[in-house]
């Protein structure tokens, strides 16, 4: 580590002494320097944005309409709202589609029903009813989801009876979110919202009859510069089929038989954890957390899923995939080792990657001394054993909490009790552990994370990289600091699994050693400009 | 893919398909941004700033940094007050702007948040200013909300000397552009030797260099001062009626200020027009360097009139620009045949209507219309080129058209917003963009034994 641990205590003290009485005591509580000694690493997360901050959060649309429904491809999303939500849910996040064979593709469009004053006065209902009849002309979809932006909860259109009609009318599944922006204190409201409609409404109402050996779903991946393909050519190479996508390179309907999987795989567990429990509860389908960021994760992600299988010949395909994959990119891996050994990140990502890309980073040798989430929750930081400690607040009671029961019909416990206690002990099988347990000591878990500690953060840590989102991408380059964005993974990807490692770590390359960062100071201020004698000196 | 695009029309009243147009408050952000010292703040839920930011970071690739509300439920139904009044107090304390500029959300305009009683209650700090602008996102479009807020700042700002007094300049809105055109009016007017108050100003704003030291308050920006002088200018040039006219209006309305609106001076005819109002206005003369440039123009495009004359081509974006567009294809012999913004107003399709009423061929022209039913056009009516934002690529790459990138946003390309469109200089890289793009297409399509060198 850079600096010692007192150093640290200083440098926060500093960054918390601007502000008010009020929002320095609210602040302190969500920054925590790792100490192994410690017996409790308590981090205040998923409370209320202080107002006039200047916060890197989004809203519960964006987490819902966004992040989980985007990328949905065969489906039309329709966003009731003013046109700006929907028009802002184009193509703006990376989460790639190729349609399936035959199938539809409404990655690339947006659809809103571009609500006008007369709307909000007289109410959107006609408008959003019809907007929805006009969908189905042109386009003849299998599915439609509706969600709501800001004014509709307020106005009180009501789009779930409406979705219920067109339904009915239709004779296609159309559901609808009550994801209005306000809701809760971030897009992980959005997820939740999206979760409960999805389990409650989508998953289970179409039986299949696969003949998959290994069936799985993944969930929390959304396919992001193309992660998702990159997963799903290592895990098809294996053996292993996957049912559904919660939601990356996705469809709703192979959503609506996802039941029949026989284990989950929780890549982000923030976004998609209500889901997975969901699952278990009513189809007896256990979920483990992986990994295939980083290759370190993505072995040990890989050897989980087949010891939970529990089939030699599988586990024998899995270790020859591991060991042909990453014959590949061993050796490149370890000549960018050499080469960035010594360097420290800064990572400040929504509410699961800030975690995943420690491995990522260490295997390439740099040290993450700072790392955060926009709207993780304590669980996300902690591990799950936190949860039933954790206080709710007036914003989370407005969110439903939907109760699944066993599906009689179609719940099949896929592993004995006795066996998943056993796995337990050795893989996170609904499990997941947090952030925290893999930080350096001394190094800063911060939550929601906003300008004026980026910057006061940064000119103390003065890390080599500064990787967050595309609004504090550019601060950090003003800054001389080269900053990678691992939202869009800056317009390039995958960075999942095997080849997904090699290409970050060509990517983090090109950052660093790119000229540019080398001619910031001007030749002229750098050395004298008197050269020699002038005009009769000596 | 928009291989869903179907070729046969469906009227379609509800359903809006690819816009092209954003809502009020990003416009707002970025004239706001155009003051110097300023913190943008948006008064409703913290999801619309997060959007607003991101889009304007992507088409400049610079940092945006704004502030707010950032409501909560609760919030929501009882009103955003207490909320404001934190944010303002955080503000103030921790980032220490100049000033405030304040747009609503359709949240806070829905439930009727009044910002400017809440405003005129609160202890600001010695010194520091608080301007709001109504920005409802339902009404009209990103445009809109760009003359909200420079309205704003005249109306809440700018203040008539005492005894009445000219400062003997020249007020100039410039309307929805980039810090490259603002920088070429800048020029223009400095080598007219005229004495100026340009509002807003995004130029040292949105196009700073990289020196190792970032300041959240770049160089540039018009001040306070200059607002407050607006009130004693001779006169208003307003570029661009949709963004620019409300602001020159409120000026001659409460300060007598006279004002003139003219197209955003992109191609020949509205550049001369432009040069023709501040020699009017000022009594200037044009400067030969200036006469050069025109000189130079017309020699390209006469020069090269066989790459783009009689050409079809189709054009949308944002009215002001769309407007000037379609004047300049027309001077270049070119045939402009869909013409489309996506904000709603019957003055771009009388304006555009009257432009091509000479013109023997039939042209599309819709205001309030989407990109779907651009391509559908297109579809039923092929162009040989497409001028517009980026979003236009997938009609580009669906129907194999080329694409100029002009106007807002252009994301997926870099240094445009550094380059001017407007002037003789922005005419004449706009030329060399769009005769390129032809082309580029043309030496495509060559067989290899018959390319040229010379076109």
């Amino acid at each position: 580590m850079k600096d010692s641990k007192a150093g640290i205590e200083e440098i926060l003290d500093d960054v918390l002494q601007s502000y008010p009485a009020k929002s320095m005591k609210n602040r302190k509580e969500h920054i925590l320097v790792k100490d192994r000694n410690k017996s409790e690493l308590k981090i205040k997360a998923n409370t209320r944005t202080i107002p006039g901050i200047i916060t890197n959060r989004g809203c519960a649309y964006a987490g819902c309409r966004g992040v989980v429904l985007g990328p949905l491809k065969d489906v039309v999303q329709i966003v009731h709202g003013p046109i700006g939500c929907s028009y802002y849910a184009w193509g703006m996040r990376r989460h790639q589609g190729l349609a399936a064979e035959g199938g539809k593709n409404f990655i690339n469009y947006t659809f809103s029903t571009d609500m006008q004053d007369s709307d909000v006065v007289f109410g959107g209902e006609r408008k959003l009813k019809e907007a929805i009849k006009e969908a189905v002309e042109i386009f003849n979809p299998s599915t439609i989801m509706i969600t709501a932006t800001c004014p509709v909860g307020l106005i009180g259109d009501d789009i779930n009876s409406i979705a219920k009609q067109a339904e009915e009318e239709y004779g296609i599944t159309v559901m609808a979110f009550n994801c209005e922006g306000y809701k809760g204190v971030s897009q992980s409201a959005g997820h939740h919202i999206a979760n409960n409609e999805i389990m409650d409404n989508l998953v289970g109402i179409k039986d299949k009859e696969l003949d998959y050996k290994y069936p799985i779903n993944l969930m929390g991946e959304y396919n992001i510069g193309g992660d998702a393909f990159e997963i799903e050519r290592i895990l098809h190479k294996i053996g292993y089929d996957v049912v559904a996508s919660f939601s990356g390179n996705g469809t709703a309907d192979q959503i609506k038989y996802s039941h029949e999987a026989d284990l989950n795989l929780v890549q982000c567990h923030r976004s998609i954890n209500y889901i997975a429990e969901m699952f278990e509860e009513k189809y007896g389908i256990p979920w483990l957390k992986v990994n295939f960021l980083g290759v370190d994760a993505t072995i040990e992600s890989l050897r989980n899923m087949a010891e939970y299988f529990a089939d030699p010949e599988l586990q024998e395909r899995t270790e020859k995939v591991i060991a042909e994959e990453l014959a590949q990119i061993e050796a490149p891996l370890n000549r960018y080792k050499e080469l960035f050994t010594g360097k420290t990140a800064f990572l400040f990502v929504g509410g699961s990657r800030a975690h995943h890309y420690q491995n990522v980073f260490k295997r390439i040798g740099i040290e993450t001394v700072v790392a955060g989430y926009e709207f993780g929750h304590r669980d996300d930081y902690e591990g799950r054993e936190v949860i039933p400690d954790i206080e709710m607040t007036a914003d989370d009671r407005n969110i439903p909490e939907l109760e699944v029961t066993k599906d009689d019909k179609k719940y099949r416990l896929r592993i004995s009790q006795a066996k998943k206690e056993e796995l337990q002990q050795k893989m996170p099988l609904d499990y997941y552990g947090g952030m925290i347990k893999e930080m350096e000591d001394g190094s800063v878990a911060i939550d929601d994370l906003n300008h004026h500690e980026q910057i006061k953060l940064t000119e103390a840590l003065k890390p080599d990289i500064y990787c967050s989102g595309i609004k504090d991408k550019y601060t950090s380059h003003k800054m001389g600091i080269f900053s990678k964005q691992l939202h869009s993974y800056d317009y390039s990807g995958p960075y999942a699994g095997f080849k997904g490692h090699l290409q970050f770590a060509e990517d983090i390359a090109a950052g660093i050693l790119n000229p540019s960062w080398s001619y910031i100071t001007p030749p002229w201020k750098e050395k004298t400009t008197l050269e020699g004698s002038f005009g009769g000196g000596e | 893919m928009q291989d869903l695009v179907p070729k046969e029309f469906k009227e379609r009243n509800s359903l809006v398909i690819n816009p092209v147009k954003t809502c009020q408050p990003i416009g707002a952000m970025y004239a706001a941004l155009g003051i110097h010292g300023c913190l943008p703040h948006s008064h409703g839920s913290q999801g619309c700033c997060s959007y607003h930011r991101m889009h304007l970071t992507k088409h400049f690739r610079e940092p945006v940094v704004a502030s707010s509300s950032s409501f909560t439920e609760g919030a929501s139904v009882f009103g955003g007050r207490a909320n404001l009044e934190t944010a303002l107090k955080n503000i103030f304390a921790v980032y220490d702007p100049e000033v405030v500029a304040i747009n609503t959300t359709c949240l806070s305009e829905t439930i009727g948040d009044d910002v400017t009683s809440i405003v005129s209650g609160m202890e600001i700090p010695p010194g520091k200013t608080i301007i709001n602008a109504s920005t409802p996102s339902y009404v009209g479009s990103h445009v809109v909300g760009f003359a909200n807020m420079v309205k704003a700042m005249v109306k809440q700002l700018s203040e008539k000397r005492e005894p009445a007094q000219t400062n003997n300049k020249l007020n100039l809105i410039p309307g929805f552009v980039d810090p490259g055109d603002i920088r070429e009016m800048k020029r223009i007017l400095e080598a007219m030797d005229i004495d100026y108050i340009l509002f807003p100003d995004q130029s040292d704003v949105l196009d700073t260099p990289l020196d190792g030291n970032y300041k959240m308050y770049p160089d540039g920006g018009v001040t306070i001062p200059e607002l407050k002088d607006t009130a004693n200018s001779k006169a208003t040039i307003a570029l661009g009626a949709l963004a620019s006219q409300p602001a020159a209006f409120e000026l001659e309305k409460m300060h007598d200020v006279k004002a003139y609106t003219l197209k955003t001076p992109v191609g020949i005819k509205a550049t001369d027009e432009f040069l023709m109002q501040l020699l009017k206005i000022t009594g200037q003369e044009i400067p030969a360097e200036i006469e050069k440039e025109r000189g130079q123009l017309v020699d390209i495009i006469a020069d090269t009139h066989h790459q783009f004359h009689g050409k079809k081509v189709a054009i949308y974006g944002d009215p002001d620009i769309v407007i000037s567009l379609t004047e300049f294809t027309l001077s270049m012999g070119m045939k402009p045949i869909h013409v489309l913004t996506g904000t709603p107003g019957k003055d771009f399709e009388a304006e555009i209507n009257k432009m091509l009423k000479d013109a023997d061929w039939e042209s599309n022209v819709a205001a309030g219309g989407d990109l779907f039913q651009l391509h559908q056009w297109v579809k039923k009516e092929p162009v040989e080129l497409l001028i517009g934002n980026s979003y236009g690529k997938l009609v580009a790459k669906q129907e194999d058209i080329p694409l100029v990138r002009v106007g807002f946003p252009i994301l997926d390309r870099s240094v445009h917003s550094y380059l001017p469109k407007i002037g003789y200089k922005g005419a004449m890289l706009l030329v060399e963009k769009i005769s390129s793009a032809l082309l580029d297409r043309k030496d495509r399509d060559t067989d290899f034994e018959l390319t040229e060198f010379v076109l």
